[in-house]
């Protein structure tokens, strides 16, 4: 097996010259991006909750991108994904995500459905 | 690579000589294991999903919910979970780089970074033994209604949850016990709340500076609190006094929100345990030496990829749990 380590992250932009210190610098990454969660779901600006994209509050949308994003370097990186071929990568990857979009979808749309039932219908749960 | 049987490299191409993927049986096995346990994993998010859509403006408020922070009294929402995804993701760190040590085939740094994962990943669950009993164990108490929803007392004047004990009366009553000599059909008595529904009754209408908190989330995002008329004819539908969450009665509001914390919490626990055992077991087969013996460290690199799975999967849980 090679070990070769692709030693780039953010598209080049960040070079290591080692392994060890590029999983130094994703960890400061992910802490970074942790803390940023976490400060926005202490305070919940009111800017954000206020706003909403396709049915959805503006800052659950951002929660929701920065998990996808450190899924991405802790499996690109920590997983070696980013050193694996591209055909096992894409195997890996796309196939959850195909997945899961669908499931979600499905899932949602019907629980969606339910609670209008149970808001607007002959329905009497809340008592 | 060829990690114990010893294959044939030179064999044909359709003679299984050929490696399209470049990874070693071993390691593709540990990948098809987890790309299907995360599927479950997301299976049951998205039923969480779908719950939690169902139940949209009744849904528990997560910061109302996990406020504590071990040693210390008071209001810390997110804090403790804050602390125990770093612990996770540093104890990820820390097997990275025993796989990078193993890659070099330094033995005694492999030794070490196995160590401090293991470590890491005990805390975790220790962390998360401790959100367990302290959401079990609850601390202001409430009322369930007959319908089933979760009825919460606050300070009129300033909102602040106030616990039953705080104001709940006590009524003196005769209490026969049922005991086994005299049934024929005998049943243990179950847990007993610390008070009646009628001694909070009591109590609340002796303190007028209570209002009830109800599982309704208004449009700025809160709880709806009701006016002290609204909380008195509402506490007629009380049935029972709920103390901490099981899976049938949860006082945070719905019990559902108990019930999918206590499965995905817990599975993931479970992953976090089973990941510290095989780590445990790899690192005493790195301390023997087998690693060495075999000429590489591709072990702890496939047991590194579940630890980061178990990871990855807490990222997860943590935005859909708690922030979302």
């Amino acid at each position: 097996m090679a070990h070769e380590h692709k030693l780039e992250i953010f598209r080049g932009l960040w070079k290591f010259k080692s392994n060890t210190q590029k999983i130094w610098g994703v960890l400061a990454f992910l802490t970074f991006v942790t803390a940023i969660e976490v400060v926005l779901g202490i305070y919940k600006p009111a800017a954000l909750t206020d706003t909403y994209v396709l049915g959805m509050k503006l800052l659950n949308w951002i929660f929701i991108i920065l998990t996808l994003v450190k899924a991405y370097y802790i499996s690109w990186d920590f997983m070696h994904l980013r050193d694996e071929k591209s055909a096992m990568r894409r195997a890996i990857v796309w196939t959850p995500i195909f997945l899961v979009l669908y499931l979600v979808f499905i899932l949602l749309v019907e629980a969606n459905y339910i609670f209008e039932i149970y808001k607007d219908g002959f329905i009497k749960w809340n008592f | 690579m060829d990690t114990t049987v010893t294959t044939e490299i030179k064999e044909s191409t359709w003679g299984g000589g050929n490696r399209p993927l470049g990874a070693s049986y071993g390691k593709l096995m540990m990948w098809f294991f987890l790309v299907s346990d995360a599927l479950t994993f997301s299976g049951f998010l998205a039923a969480y999903g779908f719950s939690r859509f169902k139940f949209m403006e009744t849904w528990p408020i997560a910061d109302e919910v996990f406020t504590h922070v071990p040693f210390f009294h008071g209001n810390y929402p997110m804090i403790y979970v804050a602390f125990m995804t770093f612990i996770l993701i540093m104890s990820s760190v820390t097997m990275v780089l025993a796989v990078d040590a193993g890659h070099k085939m330094k033995k005694n740094a492999v030794i070490r970074y196995m160590f401090a994962t293991i470590i890491g990943g005990a805390i975790f669950v220790g962390s998360q033994a401790w959100e367990w009993a302290t959401f079990i164990s609850g601390d202001y108490g409430a009322v369930e209604t007959n319908g089933g929803r979760i009825l919460q007392f606050v300070d009129a004047e300033t909102g602040d949850r106030v616990a039953l004990a705080d104001f709940a009366k006590s009524i003196p009553s005769e209490r026969v016990e049922h005991v086994e000599s005299n049934g024929i059909w005998y049943y243990g008595e179950g847990t007993r709340t610390s008070f009646t529904v009628d001694e909070v009754i009591e109590g609340f209408k002796a303190n007028p500076g209570l209002a009830i908190k109800t599982e309704t989330i208004n449009e700025e995002g809160e709880k709806v609190v009701l006016s002290r008329q609204e909380s008195l004819a509402k506490l007629a539908d009380a049935s029972q006094v709920v103390e901490g969450a099981n899976l049938i009665h949860n006082e945070y509001g719905s019990r559902l929100f108990a019930d999918f914390f206590f499965f995905i919490t817990g599975f993931h626990g479970f992953h976090v345990f089973s990941g510290v055992i095989i780590n445990l077991i790899i690192f005493f087969n790195v301390i023997l030496g087998t690693y060495e013996r075999r000429g590489h460290y591709e072990m702890v690199e496939k047991v590194g990829l579940y630890w980061h799975f178990v990871d990855l999967v807490w990222v997860f849980v943590f935005t859909f749990f708690y922030l979302v």
